[in-house]
């Protein structure tokens, strides 16, 4: 028997996707082979990046919008337990049903009951990050419910059997031939004659869509924002076919991280600025849908909100790492990011891929159960100088890069190659004399093969750097032998 | 101004024509350049890599090291971004805060080759005559860590003879990012290779940036594709003269 002392616990293992099955390396070592998946996200990406880049340009005060943005999220992390227990009263008050999940096991199973009170056997989702984060659509077919996707990319997505590859565009790998090819395949009752222009991709989509939404009893959402004041609950969207989820159905269920809370409306003048321009690069977006508890004849009879912890109280108890609660999904990171440009969405194993996704995930889990996500960036800096709300995400990954390091050395006695190696070369740099004796056996690599020009092979672990890289050999006379013999 | 030039570890070992370019142009620009012997390396690989214990002794022995000199130079934006955006944490980190005001201190007064010109020498027109064309990559760290916007173009465009072609995706990152590159070899590499196509379209004799680590990664990937572009440090073309 264990006793719970109410710590908070990390996402578990075996429910959901936030844990890949290789590491980052080898994921991304078969995504960069990828010639049609290369072409697709580098279309995709450059595309949204100068959306949105023209967009924000419009904006004399974005920077001030985003330090805005930034102070709101810290203050209402800091009393994140206050702002939840409002919204929860404020649900509750408005005929709404407030229920708390610890993780997503617990999440699944009271959506599950949830469903099964109302005895449909069928759902239709608005697109949801949650609901993919704890599995939900694999929990409800293992209890025999059916669940529609009824965004445009998350059916795609659904159709091919797939997982999202991006946040805001789940779908952004596939081009359009191939999502004709996917529609051909397996949408029910499709014109065998459709083409791959992208207005009749969307006509298929929604003449399909269109009937599940006309008798769909059930539907599930995420929620962009919970605002504590009033108990309502926001989804923004660019298709329209979420209100339609949303207003639609008798029973309408919502799965909403805990982070999501806002304390008033006006913290929303920000984000509703900063969301649509860092995310889709437009001023507005299309659909906006608000709703507060039960309001008799309009919208559904029965509303529930199932409040998701999933490893975010542990991600909050850093006072530095909780920064990546900040996120509000938008995906401008992942859009100027050099390496998800190059491996997308799936090599990262999580269904938060990207640079976001690479201080979010490891923090979700644990980070050893997803050690190669920190080290999965070149610490450019792009994501940091588009996050609208100005997470530092190249310093929240440097230090979760230092808090691996720490538990290799606490998990084991003998330490790593790479451990050594830091432990000699610091040694050796923090001081001249060593550093400068150093600098002369590398040197010694002269007498070997040609004397002057590139290196093309050196010993492992520098055998990855010349894999694809010439090295360069080291010179006759280092700078500072130079300048003790000329200025010494 | 008496200017103490932090030459970078990998300058030292391997770019050691960097250092002297600087020590030529400060010189020519009638600067007196100080060497403090007892320097070695920042600890940026070590912060970045995630061994910040063992950085710290390298940040102390770099604060004690440039304590005493009013004016400290760089030919690298990512070194002076680790002596400006890491040093002080990291010394907090190892729980000594004095050594973190120290840092601080230090960081103040640090500068990289472009800042220093252009902010504290005011000088914009250094004399240099180039005659070849070059296309400036302007690197991760330069950019995004210390926010030097155009000061070396401004520089560049004023070096006699030398042709300065505009790199497509220049504010892209090139793939090195220290460890990346070995822990990430194949991403890496794909990042080099756009880099690559965008430096070839320029038809450019040389790529030139502000940082040897950047410089040695893109240099390594033209060298072994035997394109015939060669790179070449900011600092090299500043210090040319006809």
């Amino acid at each position: 028997m264990s006793t719970d002392l109410g710590l908070p616990r990390f996402a578990p293992r075996g429910v959901g996707h936030l844990r890949g099955e290789r590491s980052f390396p080898a994921a991304a070592r078969d995504a960069l082979a990828d010639s049609q998946l290369r072409r697709n996200l580098g279309h995709a990406t450059s595309t949204i990046r100068a959306k949105r880049a023209a967009v924000v340009a419009e904006r004399a005060d974005w920077e001030e919008l985003r330090a805005a943005g930034e102070a709101i999220k810290a203050a209402t992390m800091a009393r994140l337990d206050e702002h939840l227990e409002r919204l929860e009263a404020e649900v509750t008050r408005r005929g709404g049903a407030v229920h708390w999940a610890r993780d997503a096991e617990e999440a699944n199973a009271i959506v599950t009951r949830l469903v099964a009170a109302t005895g449909s056997r069928e759902v239709v989702k608005v697109k949801s990050m949650a609901t993919q984060e704890i599995g939900l659509n694999e929990a409800l077919a293992a209890a025999g419910v059916d669940t529609q996707e009824t965004d445009l990319a998350e059916l795609i997505v659904q159709l091919g059997g797939d997982l999202p590859s991006h946040i805001l565009v789940p779908a952004i790998h596939r081009n359009r031939a191939e999502i004709r090819e996917i529609f051909l395949r397996e949408m029910p009752g499709v014109d065998p004659a459709l083409t791959d222009e992208p207005r009749r991709l969307a006509m298929a989509a929604r003449s399909y869509l269109r009937e599940r939404f006309l008798r769909a009893e059930v539907a599930i959402s995420g929620a962009n924002f919970g605002v504590a004041e009033t108990g309502s609950l926001l989804v923004v969207e660019s298709e329209g076919n979420g209100r339609m989820c949303l207003t639609l159905p008798r029973t309408l269920i919502t799965v909403m991280g805990i982070e999501k809370v806002v304390p008033s409306w006006a913290d929303l003048e920000v984000f509703l600025q900063l969301l649509p321009r860092s995310s889709t690069g437009e001023r507005m977006n299309p659909y906006t849908s608000v709703w507060t508890g039960v309001t008799p004849g309009d919208g559904p009879a029965e509303v529930h909100l199932v409040l998701l912890d999933n490893g975010r109280t542990a991600t909050l108890a850093d006072d530095v790492g909780r920064a990546a609660l900040h996120c509000i999904k938008c995906s401008a990171c992942l859009n100027v990011c050099p390496v998800y440009e190059r491996t997308g969405g799936h090599a990262y194993g999580s269904v938060y891929p990207g640079p976001i996704g690479a201080v979010l995930s490891p923090q979700l889990t644990g980070v050893e159960d997803n050690a190669s996500l920190p080290f999965a960036s070149s610490l450019c800096g792009a994501c940091y100088e588009v996050c609208p709300v100005r997470i530092d995400i190249p310093s929240l990954l440097v230090r979760l890069r230092a808090q691996h390091v720490e538990a290799r050395r606490e998990a084991s006695r003998v330490p790593s190659a790479e451990a050594v190696a830091m432990a000699a070369a610091a040694w050796t740099m923090a001081d001249p004399r060593r550093f400068a004796a150093a600098e002369k056996a590398s040197r010694l690599g002269r007498v070997f093969g040609r004397r002057s020009g590139q290196l093309t092979t050196l010993p492992p672990p520098l055998s990855a750097w010349t894999a694809g890289r010439d090295a360069p050999r080291p010179p006759a006379e280092t700078f500072r032998e130079w300048w003790a013999r000329e200025r010494g | 101004m008496k200017i103490a030039l932090f030459v970078t570890c990998l300058s030292d070992a391997l770019f050691p024509e960097v250092g002297k370019a600087v020590v030529r142009l400060l010189e020519r620009l009638g600067h007196e350049v100080a060497f403090p012997a007892e320097q070695t390396c920042c600890g940026q690989m070590h912060v970045n890599t995630g061994y910040r214990r063992e950085a710290l002794g390298l940040v102390r022995h770099h604060v004690e090291t440039f304590e005493p000199y009013d004016a400290i130079v760089a030919p690298s934006g990512s070194c002076v971004g680790s002596v400006r955006h890491q040093h002080a944490d990291v010394a907090r980190a190892g729980g000594d805060g004095a050594l973190a005001a120290r840092a601080e201190a230090v960081a103040a007064r640090t500068y990289e080759l472009s800042e220093l010109l252009v902010d504290v020498l005011h000088v914009e027109d250094v004399g240099a005559y180039y005659p070849h064309r070059v296309t400036y990559h302007p690197t991760c760290h330069s950019l995004r860590m210390l926010h030097v916007g155009d000061r070396p173009l401004r520089l560049l465009r004023n070096v006699r003879g030398m042709t300065l072609l505009e790199l497509p995706g220049a504010d892209q990152c090139c793939g090195f990012g220290g460890t990346f590159a070995v822990k990430n070899a194949d991403t890496s590499t794909a990042m080099l290779a756009d880099k690559m196509s965008h430096v070839l379209s320029t038809g450019a004799e040389a790529v030139s940036a502000g940082d040897s680590s950047c410089l040695m990664h893109i240099g390594g990937g033209l060298s072994r594709l035997r394109t015939g572009t060669r790179t070449v440090h900011l600092a090299e073309i500043l210090a040319s003269v006809e």
